[in-house]
């Protein structure tokens, strides 16, 4: 088992990096290349959905992968990956019960999902299927930026779940609009509330944001929440 | 198939199975939940319905001002209730291009699910910091009179791109124009280009 991460500033903040080599796109893809990938689809919407956890969570439990495995698996591996690691954590999935379904199928491949079944079905309503998109929230107080207002991004490094991108971070910008008022991330992947601010489209030039390395007639427009601005200049 | 395919954990299949298990058993996953995901998306939605608004904005002028304005007022005309999605237009003077840099962020309402492509490091990494050259290398050249404007999906809004209308397509209407706007040109790494003929 890999050490995972905790979360900090991760492998999973790609921006800037270099060294992946060129882009691979595959002629024809299938939307599934398996049948496991729907699964795991279905199955982070369905915990989504029931309320076990929310968007920012398993965000944040995906970044904790330990970095070498983020960088090889798959996209679906990775959220088979964030979803079991939140139902453990959330008591919603027992460890042993899990290894002993594991080693159920592992020694049956090709056994249906349902044959380890003792009892008949429970019966639920249907999952919410907006879970993931039910973030704006009434506005509490005025957003402190209009569009035009130079901003400059905080220099952090927090040691948690944060949508402030490394390669944006201490950066000047100008605010480009104001996209109402979201459940913050931060707080939200913690379990510390939704804590809804202003989130803002803000536009840095790229050589702000990459110095005398920026292609030239670049920009760059990031959404971001208001507690991650200063005023500019 | 190459690094998009790393290496897929011989234990992965045993692993979703016994998860989706669990979760059959204690009601939390539906069982016609799998076989919902596969339909939804294999069938029902695909980058046809962003095709359609681009379709329909290049017809009209009234939708396209719509579109870039009030984008759910925009897909609403389409059936689609979808409050979240941004539209940026392509001119002479810009080039859009969406990505998310921190996970894979993208218009699943309007394009479907994402490429693999999307969803790698090679593409999440140099989309913000050299897009003019991996345009380059995935087969778009831009003019380097025209801005590079780069979206990077940081938060729940989402992100899709009105490409320019070729010229070869005067005179054709709203049905004749989809097959035209690809999934690649509304996520802006391509120019829409003549649709492949159908095979026969």
């Amino acid at each position: 088992m890999e050490v995972e991460s905790p979360g900090m500033d991760g492998v999973h903040d790609l921006g800037g990096m270099q060294g992946f080599g060129p882009v691979e796109r595959e002629e024809n893809e299938p939307v599934f290349h398996a049948a496991w990938e729907a699964a795991v689809l279905a199955m982070q919407r369905a915990g989504g959905g029931r309320g076990l956890y929310n968007i920012d969570e398993f965000r944040h439990s995906i970044e904790r992968m330990a970095p070498a495995h983020y960088l090889r698996a798959t996209y679906y591996e990775k959220w088979l990956d964030g979803v079991t690691r939140l139902l453990l954590e959330k008591g919603v999935v027992d460890a042993g019960e899990l290894a002993a379904r594991r080693a159920f199928f592992e020694a049956r491949p090709d056994a249906p999902a349902t044959e380890p079944l003792t009892a008949p079905l429970p019966a639920r309503p249907p999952a919410n299927a907006r879970w993931a998109q039910d973030v704006i929230r009434e506005a509490a107080t005025a957003p402190r930026f209009a569009p035009g207002d130079p901003v400059r991004t905080r220099e952090m490094h927090p040691h948690g779940h944060t949508r402030l991108p490394r390669y944006a971070r201490g950066k000047r910008g100008v605010i480009h609009r104001c996209h109402g008022i979201h459940v913050f991330p931060d707080s939200h992947a913690h379990g510390a509330g939704e804590q809804p601010q202003p989130l803002y489209s803000v536009r840095f030039d790229a050589r702000e944001l990459w110095g005398e390395s920026a292609e030239p007639n670049q920009v760059v427009h990031i959404d971001l929440w208001e507690s991650y601005l200063l005023p500019g200049r | 198939m190459g690094k998009n395919h790393p290496n897929v954990d011989p234990y992965v299949v045993s692993r979703v199975r016994a998860l989706e298990s669990l979760l059959l058993e204690k009601g939390i996953l539906a069982p016609d939940a799998v076989d919902r995901v596969i339909q939804r998306y294999e069938s029902d939605t695909g980058p046809m319905v962003g095709a359609r608004a681009v379709a329909r904005a290049w017809t009209d002028p009234a939708y396209k001002r719509l579109l870039l304005d009030d984008p759910r007022a925009a897909l609403a005309r389409l059936d689609l209730d979808y409050a979240m999605l941004m539209v940026v237009e392509n001119t002479d003077a810009v080039h859009n291009l969406v990505v998310c840099t921190l996970c894979s962020c993208y218009p699943w309402p309007v394009l479907g699910l994402p490429p693999t492509w999307y969803k790698m490091p090679a593409y999440r990494s140099r989309a913000v910091s050299e897009p003019r050259a991996l345009l380059h290398e995935m087969g778009l050249a831009v003019d380097p009179r025209r801005e590079i404007r780069v979206w990077d999906s940081s938060a729940e809004m989402r992100y899709m791109v009105l490409p320019q209308r070729p010229a070869a397509t005067a005179g054709l209407g709203e049905a004749e124009l989809i097959p035209w706007i690809t999934r690649d040109a509304l996520i802006g790494v391509a120019e829409v280009r003549p649709p492949a003929p159908v095979a026969r």
